[in-house]
């Protein structure tokens, strides 16, 4: 049930995390722990019981297509740590990388 | 190459033309020309602690586009989350739909050579557009107008055969998106999207060949071109006995080819899991039904209605209704009754196309009504002018949206046809506005309207319309060149 | 002035109504109340004392016409001064989770549920801590350093909520928002001796609550007893356009004297009372249960059958939706960026950086449980197992009215006691996790001190939307007890 630590690479690549060497083995020591008492839910027969996504027997709300007047790009803006021409900046998007 | 079979699944994506966006408020403007960044807030931007509410009108069109294809429409759908990382995608994860789609199970009759045929539709869902990206020397920009505005998904199954036939697939479903009202089907601005998978096999194998995907076709003529492009790749790399591999292609539309931007083994992991924060979405049947009660009358439909309505050649019924106002044209010029419907559907897809096509606006921009067509025609047709002034006459009610018999009348007394005289006034014209002549030629195409008329005023409404035309596209035409000498 | 902020709540409102002080005076109060412990306590990450104090002023300008002039209602909480757990954002005020990664974060709208309690006129005094993106159950975890139990310094408060419960003890607030999503509502409460309430999801909007689990999360509240909880819960609760997951349902105004609690049935799970547990907790949760049934209630042992596990079902579904919620911290739009060679360096270190180990841990634990072949093991069979976890509730409330139990194994534990073993911090949510795996209220306070003098608190917990009979009960409870009144001597 053990994670490899490449495996937890490969997770921290998917969720774009820069680990340290020395957290990849903490990591690894302590997911490979939780997923193994996570195992004993593979126990319960769970065969004909649907899945719980959300509590509320709730069906989504829908909103009229009615305009509202936007934020102030300047709001928006503010937190940026980089903006430019009214935007958002980032270095250079390849578009190979889509 | 006729050893082998093309085969090719088309996805499209169709921005729908709502006036607010999917999950927010913001209104939905062309991302194009608005100023970037003017139609966004803290939702459409993925501020930390938003959260989405679904927009009713968008989930009617969705309903309409699977309606007119045909799909099964699930009572209840379920959105999920994408999972990717990507500077326009401002939360991390794509609200689209997986497991559980809106739709399914359609299908799409196109025209082939060999006769009708059906593309199977696999699914229909809704999900949001991203924002957009400005490359620029050394850095990116992103602008998140179009974050947030509804997208619809469109999945064939891999039912298509040819070029050809995917060039009639998307132009069939363009031309249903435009009739529904629900796209603006406006390529050059990315409201309709494609993604094509291809693969060739040896004719007559079971089993399908070794397919790749070719992401953001962002045109019509890039994804025939890309297709085409790919399709020859492949059947190159069989003859050869070589292997294809799979993998993500992208379209290098500089150099026309296709270019590798994933291999099967970088393929992204999405994680789609359902999205918390809304609960799945339920229409029911009388909803559908309503909707359903209201859907126009479709492309194909109409075409085959021309055909026997009208004993109009089928190249000709379809395209009078590939495009909806033209077909709605047509209708309404026939239902005057003053004129066969077959000179009709001739003026149409002749004189005024090539109208069209020169000013190249669409038909709603021009002044001609349908009655003033129909009006035309039968003069023409009782003999009371000749083709030749019919068309002038034409010309002249497209531009000015007089009254044709008004335009005859004066026309035949007193029109003037002097080729010098017309120049003369042309130039008189141009001298004394330099500023719209500078605007027109640097793109402003209504403005050549607005000159014919001027003309036209000076001469007192009396130009031959077809020379003052002449004139006047002779006269710009110098401009340009002589500002190109300078 | 120490006699005002030993006031509770709704002495506080009765004494703004008789004019016998004004809302400048509390607020004023509150922020000497601060400045004298809260180097102490740390309960607060950011302080906004010119707002609080032009609220105050327009909260007895509004008092004083309604003193001339009665015919409109007053809301009890207007004029009095609460604290909001920094996971809520607070337009233009400094919002951070308690993470580097939103650091200088300055929301540009407030979230629903604070919105209302300043139209209502309530005074915000501040942001508390809390565990990083409320992921922890001691405040330890937050960037900002931990928070210290008015109680005893050297242990923690609880968590996430523990700015706010601390707050709350330490009488520098009269009320405090927190967050619930696997019991940092009624943890936090339990450990500092304050009455707090988790709300049943879907009552109040999560909008502008920035998310952790979302099918989880609730916005809750915390104060000095019952009856002081209810006029914040009134305020807050109901419909809200901007959360599709917030529930149209009306919120009862009831009065808190109306409950009969003569053969009221309260159920106690037997799974809540586990080996290892502190046995003075039992103890008193045990004697709370018994002051029920002299109060005339029927007391019954039920069975959670599920509860154990409650713990991997939690730490799947929450990890697996924060791994998602967590995605949009990159450094683009807002927070701190860490500058690279390219934009996936950017990416990388921005993220790898800013988020302390815990939030990197779930985000992992999170990502696995949703990766491709592992979904239907982990997070499919999670939903489905939840699924069983909120039937043993319905079950459970076929044959009872109210639930009560533990809130915690032990008392608050010392400050660095769980170092770095993550399952054995997660092991000890068992009792408030099912709660939020099955969407259904429930409110913790105090029924006792261990010998160490730190708080003992049971929960009462409730059908879902039954927010009301949590609060009558309790109220009840400490109509007849004083434990809710110990003050820690701070």
């Amino acid at each position: 049930m053990g994670l490899s630590i490449e495996e937890v690479r490969h997770i921290a690549d998917l969720a774009r995390l820069r680990l340290t060497s020395d957290e990849e083995r903490r990591y690894t020591e302590q997911l490979s722990a939780i997923l193994e008492y996570a195992a004993r839910l593979k126990a319960v027969d769970t065969s004909h019981i649907p899945p719980t996504a959300t509590v509320l027997p709730l069906r989504a709300p829908l909103r009229p297509d009615v305009p509202r007047p936007s934020t102030p790009r300047e709001h928006i803006l503010s937190n940026a740590p980089q903006e430019k021409e009214g935007m958002f900046r980032v270095p250079p998007v390849l578009d190979t990388t889509s | 190459m006729s050893d082998f079979q093309t085969v090719i699944g088309l996805e499209v994506h169709a921005e729908f033309s709502t006036q607010s966006k999917m999950f927010c408020g913001c209104p939905v403007v062309d991302s194009t020309e608005a100023a970037p960044n003017s139609a966004v807030c803290e939702i459409c931007t993925g501020m930390p602690g938003t959260l989405p509410v679904l927009n009713a009108r968008a989930v009617e069109f969705a309903i309409r586009v699977a309606l007119a294809l045909d799909c099964e429409i699930a009572n209840t759908s379920v959105f999920a989350r994408k999972n990717y990382f990507y500077p326009d995608l401002p939360k991390g994860f794509q609200i689209s739909q997986y497991s559980l789609p809106l739709a399914e199970h359609g299908h799409l009759t196109i025209e082939t050579p060999d006769g009708e045929k059906d593309i199977r539709i696999r699914r229909v869902h809704l999900e949001e557009d991203t924002g957009r990206l400005l490359h620029r020397d050394g850095f990116s920009l992103i602008d998140f107008n179009r974050s947030g505005v509804p997208l619809l998904e469109i999945v064939s199954e891999p039912d298509i055969h040819s070029v050809e036939e995917v060039r009639a697939y998307a132009t069939g479903l363009r031309s249903i998106l435009r009739y529904l009202d629900v796209c603006s089907g406006d390529m050059e601005k990315g409201a309709i999207r494609f993604e094509a998978n291809v693969s060739v096999r040896p004719l007559g194998s079971p089993q399908l060949g070794t397919r790749t995907e070719i992401k953001n076709l962002n045109s019509f003529r890039s994804m025939v071109r890309a297709v085409s492009h790919e399709v020859k790749r492949q059947t190159q790399l069989l003859c050869e006995g070589k292997e294809i591999s799979q993998e993500t292609l992208g379209w290098d539309v500089a150099r026309g080819v296709t270019v590798s931007q994933r291999s099967k083994e970088e393929a992204h992991d999405y994680r789609y899991f359902p999205e918390p924060d809304l609960p799945p979405l339920y229409v029911d049947d009388t909803w559908i039904e309503s909707i359903r009660e209201s859907l126009p009358e479709l492309p194909l439909a109409r075409q085959k209605r021309l055909i026997v309505e009208h004993d109009l050649p089928p190249y000709q019924a379809g395209i009078l209704t590939s495009e909806k106002e033209i077909a709605d044209f047509f209708d309404a010029a026939v239902e005057t009754g003053l004129a066969p419907p077959i000179k009709l559907a001739h003026w149409i897809t002749g004189d005024l196309f090539s109208l069209l096509n020169q000013e190249n606006i669409d038909l709603q921009q021009s002044k001609i009504t349908p009655v003033a067509l129909a009006e035309l025609v039968s003069i023409v047709e009782r003999g009371e002018i000749n083709l030749t002034s019919g068309k002038t006459v034409l010309a002249e009610v497209f531009f000015t949206g007089r009254d044709p018999s008004k335009i005859i009348a004066k026309f035949s007394l007193d029109q003037v046809s002097d080729v010098e005289e017309i120049a003369r006034l042309v130039s008189e014209v141009l001298n004394a506005n330099p500023e719209q002549v500078s605007a027109y030629l640097a793109g402003k195409q209504p403005l050549f309207q607005w000159f014919f008329g001027q003309v036209m005023a000076a001469a007192k409404g009396r130009a031959n319309p077809q020379i003052l035309q002449e004139q006047l596209a002779a006269a710009f035409q110098q401009y340009q060149q002589s500002s190109a000498e300078e | 002035m120490t006699e005002l902020s030993d006031l509770n709540l709704l002495e506080a409102a009765q004494a703004l109504r008789s004019g016998m002080t004004t809302s400048q005076e509390l607020t004023e109060t509150c922020l000497a109340r601060i400045e004298a412990c809260d180097d102490a306590v740390q309960a607060f990450l950011a302080l906004t004392p010119d707002l609080a104090m032009q609220q105050a002023k327009s909260a007895d300008e509004r008092i004083l016409s309604w003193r001339k002039k009665s015919d409109e209602p007053l809301p009890l909480v207007c004029g009095i001064p609460l604290a909001v757990k920094d996971v809520l954002c607070l337009q233009d005020v400094p919002t951070t989770c308690g993470s580097r990664i939103l650091e200088g974060f300055r929301p540009p709208y407030t979230a629903t549920s604070v919105q209302r309690l300043i139209q209502a006129g309530s005074v915000i005094l501040g942001k508390t801590n809390t565990d990083e993106f409320a992921m922890g159950s001691s405040t330890e975890n937050s960037a900002y350093g931990p928070t210290h139990n008015p109680w005893k310094l050297e242990r923690v408060p609880g968590g996430s909520s523990g700015g706010s419960a601390a707050a709350v003890a330490a009488r520098m607030c009269f009320a405090a928002l927190g967050t619930d999503t696997g019991g940092s509502v009624r943890q936090p409460a339990s450990f500092c001796g304050v009455s707090g309430l988790k709300t049943s999801y879907g009552r109040v909007s999560r909008y502008g609550l920035i998310a952790y689990g979302s099918s989880l999360d609730t916005v809750g509240c915390l104060a000095r007893n019952a009856a002081d909880l209810q006029p914040i819960f009134t305020i807050m609760a109901g419909h809200d356009p901007l959360d599709s997951t917030c529930l149209v349902d009306p919120v009862p105004q009831v009065s808190l004297d109306q409950i009969e609690l003569r053969g009221l049935r309260i159920g106690v799970p037997r799974e809540y009372f586990i080996e290892g547990m502190q046995t003075e907790v039992e103890t008193s949760v045990r004697e709370a249960v018994g002051v029920y049934e002299s109060l005339g209630a029927v007391v019954s042992e039920i069975s959670l059958p599920h509860t154990d596990l409650a713990v991997p079902v939690y730490y799947l579904i929450a990890p697996a939706e924060a791994s998602a919620n967590l995605a949009r911290f990159d450094g683009i739009r807002f927070g701190p960026r860490i500058e690279g060679a390219d934009l996936l360096a950017e990416y990388l270190d921005t993220r790898g950086t800013l988020f302390g180990s815990e939030v990197k841990r779930r985000i992992m634990l999170g990502t696995y449980a949703l990766s491709a072949g592992y979904y239907d093991a982990y997070y499919g069979q999670a939903q489905k197992v939840r699924t069983l976890i909120k039937a043993d509730f319905e079950e459970a409330f076929q044959k009872v009215d109210l639930i009560a139990c533990p809130v915690a194994p032990t008392t608050a534990f010392p400050i660095g006691q769980h170092g770095d073993d993550p399952l054995a911090m997660y092991l000890e949510d068992v009792f408030t996790l099912p709660a939020n795996l099955a969407g259904v209220p429930g409110l913790s306070f105090p029924v006792g001190y261990d010998s160490d003098g730190l708080p003992i608190g049971m929960q009462l917990i409730a059908p879902h939307l039954a927010e009301a009979s949590l609060l009558q009960a309790t109220h009840a409870y400490q109509s007849t007890t004083a434990w809710h009144k110990e003050q820690p001597s701070l």
